[in-house]
């Protein structure tokens, strides 16, 4: 799939967040890596139609992305996001995050929904918590619901805000393992993530973006293994140490 | 060795666990016990009336009276209590929207109703907005008046209710393509009402309450009817007690529902 940003640029009140990005790549599953507040999070959400750039275009399979209230809700209905936090309804079951959207926004009847909640459950060996509410679920179980909603009403396009950010190393290792698998059935996705590791197993294209901008931007594991600036570099150092 | 000892025995009616709730027949024994002496307080204060002399017979003679007043306030509440949430909904959403002069009117009518009494509100309304209205019907008056005087304040606790959810429950609203209405239908209002029901049981009752201003623009409604039965008979406490029983019967069944909802909206997060 073909994802490409041009001269984006945000700003929040005084502090530009994004100065100018543009990337064209084509990739089944991009990461993006890179130092805290490098505007990762903010192109992320730009790219999942939940923030408009102050200018800039995106466009995404060949199609340009048009930032008015309609279109981008179109868009959001066609991609699945994953927050850091979850982001799961705490007033609804595991299995109602994952119908409510299916019946109000796709349209499914409460039958057909709750087929295909139990269906994506199941296969996240997640069956056994349908009816909890979050606060009763891991936090392991919770990511891994809310992937499940966004998986649900099979999106062309996956969208991962570091996934694993809020989870000990143990729930990183299951979520981390249903992303792994659900690249391999083919799912295109989109990776935000601190886990370098993992972005080099799984990501056929890496983009690099420090202080506002794409730093680089390589192919494959090229960018973790061979990487060309010096900050991508001393990033990569720092992050690997211990 | 244990450190922290919970009440026992004798004392266990009287003390709250240092830990975890307290055992229901405890709490409404104590419950009992409360009510009693405040019963005791009122009766020793009455009895204290030494040159006062019952007498219900005249009163007793207006029961007709007070049921119709009674009856009549039980509708001019059902009623605002209908509106005034319909309004509080639209003073609370109105001030979160994008379009500034749908905003800046829901603020200057939730200021302005607050910080105006009732009384005047009423006055002028009746006498002076309503005829030139066309508007005469002393019940449909009486309902806008009590209705636009709870919105606003009903309006106030709804937006804290609502301003109260999150900004990462919208998000997820929004992502998972929920538009604005479905967002507020499924997201938000469900999350907020937990924190919305107990305070605005207090408003409910405090709109049933402040119906007796109406009185003063002969709406014969309960106070009316019983401040009529007073001079008509020359008693007081015959026909204030009774009217004092009266809103309490029409409050009381309130703060039982809200304790209720608040039940079943409670969930962990």
């Amino acid at each position: 799939m073909r994802l490409e940003a041009r001269d984006l640029v945000k700003s929040f009140g005084s502090t530009r967040v994004l100065a100018g990005v543009s990337f064209a790549v084509d990739a089944e599953c991009l990461a993006i890596v890179g130092p805290s507040g490098g505007g990762k999070s903010t192109l992320l959400r730009i790219l999942a139609g939940l923030e408009y750039p102050d200018s800039g275009e995106v466009r995404i399979a060949e199609e340009r992305l048009a930032f008015n209230d309609a279109a981008l809700l179109r868009h959001r209905r066609s991609v699945g996001m994953v927050f850091q936090a979850f982001n799961l309804f705490p007033h609804l079951t595991a299995r109602r995050n994952i119908t409510l959207p299916l019946e109000v926004v796709h349209g499914l009847s409460a039958d057909e929904a709750h087929l295909r909640a139990e269906e994506v459950l199941a296969r996240f060996d997640l069956a056994a918590h349908a009816g909890r509410r979050p606060a009763e679920l891991s936090g392991g179980q919770r990511q891994r619901v809310a992937i499940a909603r966004a998986v649900s009403f099979r999106p062309r396009l996956l969208l991962f805000d570091e996934p694993t950010s809020a989870l000990d190393p143990e729930m990183t290792g299951e979520v981390l393992d249903l992303i792994g698998e659900l690249r391999k059935e083919g799912a295109r996705i989109v990776l935000v993530t601190h886990e370098i590791g993992f972005a080099r197993e799984v990501a056929d294209h890496a983009l690099f973006l420090a202080e506002a901008r794409v730093v680089e931007s390589a192919p494959g594991r090229q960018l973790f293994d061979a990487p060309v600036s010096g900050e991508c570099r001393k990033f990569l150092k720092r992050v690997l140490r211990y | 060795m244990t450190i922290v000892t919970e009440p026992r025995g004798l004392r266990a009616w009287w003390f709250a666990p240092r830990r975890g709730p307290v055992p229901g027949r405890v709490f409404a024994f104590q419950i009992v016990l409360a009510v009693l002496l405040v019963t005791g307080l009122l009766v020793a204060v009455f009895t204290g009336l030494a040159h006062y002399r019952w007498n219900w017979e005249p009163v007793w003679g207006y029961r007709e009276k007070f049921a119709r007043g009674w009856l009549m306030t039980v509708g001019l509440a059902s009623a605002s209590l209908v509106l005034s949430t319909g309004i509080g909904f639209l003073a609370a959403v109105s001030q979160r929207a994008r379009l500034l002069p749908v905003r800046a009117l829901g603020t200057v009518y939730v200021e302005l109703v607050r910080s105006t009494p009732l009384l005047v509100q009423s006055l002028v309304l009746y006498f002076g907005v309503f005829p030139v209205l066309g508007l005469s019907s002393p019940f449909l008056s009486g309902v806008l008046i009590l209705s636009l005087f709870a919105g606003a304040y009903i309006g106030e606790v709804m937006r804290a209710g609502i301003e109260g959810v999150g900004t990462s429950q919208r998000e997820a609203a929004a992502a998972v393509g929920f538009t604005t209405a479905q967002m507020y239908r499924h997201v938000i209002l469900p999350q907020a009402l937990r924190h919305i029901v107990p305070p605005l049981a207090g408003q409910f009752a405090s709109l049933i309450k402040d119906s007796s201003i109406l009185s003063v623009i002969a709406i014969r409604e309960f106070t009316l009817s019983v401040t009529e039965v007073r001079s008509l008979t020359y008693s007081a406490f015959e026909a204030y007690l009774p009217l004092a029983l009266g809103y309490f019967l029409m409050t009381f069944p309130i703060s039982l529902w809200a304790r209720r909802l608040e039940q079943r909206f409670r969930y962990e997060t």
